[in-house]
């Protein structure tokens, strides 16, 4: 055995029931001249997992440092590109380092003035408050990007300011939360691939068991690191034997591993997972007690499943019929199977039918809570729901929330359908918007569907603050106000990854200068708008507040952190699942509905369904003689975590340009070349990137880099975000359930960028 | 004598993190490197059999973290090194590694 090797002073100890590990040093001690301190890396600059690290400081209290904790349970003393390169995010002259104010009239324009954070605070608070005088707290929005600590805070922001309206301005949300919703109206819960990380011994703990299989379905894990996923758990186990299969059109690093690679067209993945099931039925390798016992729904799903016969579903999806099948039955043998996947899921418009189908696959096949199947997160804040601080707003005020016509939406979510918000800026209905508060968000390079109608849409605001490290093309075209946060190692905080959530203690050990924490910008801010919803005189208050089912106080977490959540497998057989104390799942009958009664009761199909993703070589042939060539966008890169880090030389060195990945036979048919610059176009936008050909996209298929800007370029051409922009080619689009949108599937062509473009 | 650089490079997944913890510890510029990522493939060597593999290439600017695995550190490379396939030791304990089709030995 080569490679992960177990580590001293990972040990069990009691607290409440938590679990906290036994370090061999307290969280701070000397070594040689410097001084370490234990913390974890999460965040600013963006990061979705927090790994435990160590950060080096000398006696002036500079950084000199991070190492990865060799003792973490986590990451095991590893840590990513990125992480490493920290100092130069912190030292970065790029970073705006105090508080600025614009003319309204300025907009667009380099032409801030420095103020101090009383003055901006009290501008800010002073226009909030008379848009919420005048016109209504519902007309002043709030968003939050991804991955940055500030999803709970931001909402609780929002709540004492008494407005209901949270945005990504992301359409059908599509990135996780269609999954999570998906999963919690089916089964009650997330759901999550057992890599062992609940446990402080991991892979050698008795109770666990390595997957035999796991299927990676429309995600690189190693690269992306999903939430509280560290990506490279998949190597350790694949060290140990697991057997991988992947579902990709990219021939990536793992599919060269893997035992069956299914390299499906993008939109297409429902189509697949119901053929699965149809295989799984048909050829009777279903786990009867599993669904006899805890499924409900499993005849009206079968019938659907064989509208889906693998030869018909082989040409949909442009995979051979013998590894569909071939795939189905490894996965049905296989005790356990699990299942990592990505946003390839949620980035269609049918996002909702095509989770569903994907997770009945591993229901049926009785892969739920057991030792390296599926098993339900575990969290002591739900950190995206945003329940935390929802009973301070006022009465009446969540009928005002901007969610269109989508009932499961407006019933199991708190936040707005993006897409109704974008239409809501341009039509003023249902009413006029005024103000909006951007916290670790820059929809125009990221996240937002066709960027141009988010710029003009969002113009119309009377005002506008921006919370973040850089300046960026969103900041820059939008801002009346921009609040410097600082980096991770300038701040306290508390860490609560998604997944099998622990309690981290973050540590300050550098001097933020003029910034300041999100969480402390939200705290002082807060408390004017509503003194009773942030009552806390510090951040640490508040943080001991958060953690107080687990018994320990911020102070006391510092040196004891990680702290777990209690776990066990096999929750729904003992009552630990539903919060009626009973056995089986939180949903309407207590099983796993594969046939879901939530979908009914508002109106959408309730079995997994497939529809043809439009624009695309099926659903409308006509465009394929202009647009030949599929295109998917967003691969996750190294250096980067989406639109982050462009401005840092050492990792934009990396990657230094946004790619279009693109097999050497189309780029030949375009008349494009390597490292060339050219334009991607479909029916709606186009957006430039450098030509790579490459075996690992199949002849097809193209995919381009998402989320790109350039640091370096005009402030004032908005860093030519608009000509970089891939979502320049997606459209506000969102499925029926207003979950999901097609980032991932359109068609294109490519061609030259001209001399003088 | 001077350590030796083992790789397993079967799991080398090319993250970049031993170049970037390389640069951190030795100083250097982000246009040189005391170990260097090479890479082969993807090709499609035979019918549905892929070589896509990477494998650091130490530099004449690596030390081995002399000064490191005196004081009983890890080299920063291996102990960063996100697919646990990169140690820096003995030539005589590396070769007591090998228990695999691909490695690369550095000395």
């Amino acid at each position: 055995m080569t490679g992960y090797e177990k580590r001293e002073g990972a040990r069990m100890s009691g607290n409440s029931g938590y679990r906290e590990l036994e370090h061999s040093k307290p969280w701070q001690y000397e070594e040689g001249e410097l001084t370490v301190t234990r913390s974890k890396a999460w965040t600013a600059p963006g990061c979705h997992i927090g790994c435990d690290i160590k950060l080096y400081t000398d006696k002036d209290g500079k950084l000199v440092r991070v190492e990865g904790d060799e003792e973490s349970p986590y990451n095991h003393g590893r840590l990513c590109a990125r992480c490493l390169d920290i100092k130069e995010v912190v030292n970065s002259p790029k970073r705006v380092l105090h508080p600025m104010i614009r003319n309204r009239e300025d907009r667009g324009k380099d032409k801030w003035r420095q103020v101090s954070w009383d003055e901006a605070l009290d501008y800010t608070y002073d226009n909030m408050m008379e848009i919420k005088e005048k016109y209504g707290a519902e007309t002043f929005f709030f968003t939050h990007g991804t991955g940055r600590d500030v999803m709970q805070y931001a909402d609780r922001l929002m709540y004492a300011y008494g407005s209901p309206n949270m945005t990504g301005l992301f359409s059908g949300l599509s990135c996780y939360v269609p999954r999570i919703a998906g999963m919690s109206c089916t089964a009650g819960s997330l759901y999550i691939a057992d890599c062992s990380q609940a446990w402080f011994d991991r892979y050698d703990n008795p109770e666990y068991k390595v997957p035999e299989v796991m299927v990676i379905w429309g995600n690189n894990p190693i690269v992306a690191n999903a939430d509280g996923f560290f990506g490279h758990w998949v190597v350790d186990l694949m060290k140990r034997g697991m057997k991988i299969i992947v579902i990709d059109p990219r021939m990536t690093w793992l599919a060269a591993r893997s035992e069956l690679h299914l390299r499906v067209r993008p939109g297409t993945d429902a189509a697949l997972a119901l053929a699965m099931i149809n295989i799984i039925v048909q050829e009777d390798l279903y786990d009867h007690d599993f669904v006899d016992r805890w499924c409900y729904g499993f005849d009206e799903l079968a019938e659907r499943a064989k509208d889906f016969p693998v030869e018909k579903v082989a040409e949909i999806c442009w995979v051979p019929a013998e590894k569909i099948t071939a795939a189905a039955r490894m996965i049905a043998n296989a005790k356990p199977a699990t299942l990592q996947w990505g946003v390839a899921i949620d980035q269609t418009r049918e996002a909702m039918g095509t989770g569903q189908a994907v997770t009945a696959i591993f229901e049926i096949t009785g892969n739920i809570e057991v030792p390296g199947g599926l098993i339900a997160n575990t969290q002591i804040l739900d950190v995206m729901g945003g329940q935390w601080g929802r009973e301070f707003l006022p009465e009446g005020m969540d009928d005002k929330r901007i969610v269109g016509n989508y009932q499961l939406m407006k019933t199991a979510m708190t936040s707005c359908s993006d897409d109704e918000v974008i239409r809501c800026l341009e039509t003023d209905q249902p009413y006029k918007l005024h103000g909006a508060w951007l916290q670790a968000h820059n929809p125009l390079a990221c996240m937002s569907a066709d960027p141009k109608r988010v710029l003009e849409g969002m113009k119309k605001l009377d005002f506008i603050v921006v919370v973040d490290l850089f300046m960026t093309p969103t900041a820059m075209a939008l801002a009346d106000v921009f609040l410097p946060v600082c980096t991770f190692p300038e701040r306290d905080g508390l860490s609560l990854i998604c997944g099998i959530q622990q309690a981290g203690a973050m540590n300050q050990v550098c001097d933020p200068g003029d910034t300041k924490s999100d969480m402390e910008i939200n705290l002082l801010l807060g408390k004017r708008f509503n003194p009773e919803c942030w009552p806390w005189e510090t951040v640490q208050d508040m943080f001991t507040e958060v953690l107080q089912d687990s018994g320990y106080k911020y102070d006391e977490l510092r040196e004891v952190s990680p702290v777990y959540v209690p776990f066990e497998y096999h929750r729904h057989e003992k009552g630990l699942l539903r919060s009626d104390g009973q056995v089986g799942f939180e949903t309407p009958t207590g099983r796993i509905e594969l046939w879901c009664n939530i979908y009914n009761m508002f109106g959408l199909d309730p079995l997994p369904y497939f529809k043809e993703p439009e624009p695309g070589p099926n659903s409308t042939p006509e465009m394929c003689e202009e647009y030949p060539l599929v295109l998917t966008t967003g691969a996750r890169r190294w250096n980067s975590f989406h639109s982050e880090h462009r401005q840092i030389p050492r990792l934009r060195a990396m990657h230094p340009e946004p790619v279009l990945d693109i097999h050497p036979d189309d780029a030949s048919k375009f008349g494009v070349k390597q490292g060339e610059w050219v334009w991607v176009e479909n029916y709606l936008g186009r957006a430039k990137c450098k030509v790579n050909e490459t075996f690992e996209m199949p002849a097809g298929i193209a995919s381009a880099d998402h989320a790109w800007w350039h640091p370096e370029g005009d402030p004032e051409k908005l860093y030519d975000v608009f000509d970089l922009a891939i979502n320049n080619l997606v459209p506000f689009n969102p499925g029926p359930s207003g979950f999901g949108a097609n980032y991932k599937s359109t068609l294109v062509k490519v061609y030259k960028v001209g001399e003088d473009e | 004598m001077k350590k030796a650089i083992l790789i397993d490079y079967k799991y080398c997944t090319g993250c970049h993190t031993c170049e970037v913890a390389c640069q951190k510890h030795l100083g250097l510029e982000p246009d040189k490197w005391g170990i260097k990522l090479t890479q082969i493939g993807p090709d499609e060597v035979a019918p549905r059999q892929w070589q896509y593999e990477f494998v650091p290439v130490p530099t004449d600017r690596c030390n081995r973290c002399a000064d490191r695995l005196e004081r009983g550190k890890q080299a920063m490379c291996a102990q960063h090194c996100q697919a646990g396939c990169l140690w820096v030791g003995d030539i005589d304990e590396l070769v007591g590694r090998i228990d695999g089709d691909k490695f690369a030995l550095f000395v």
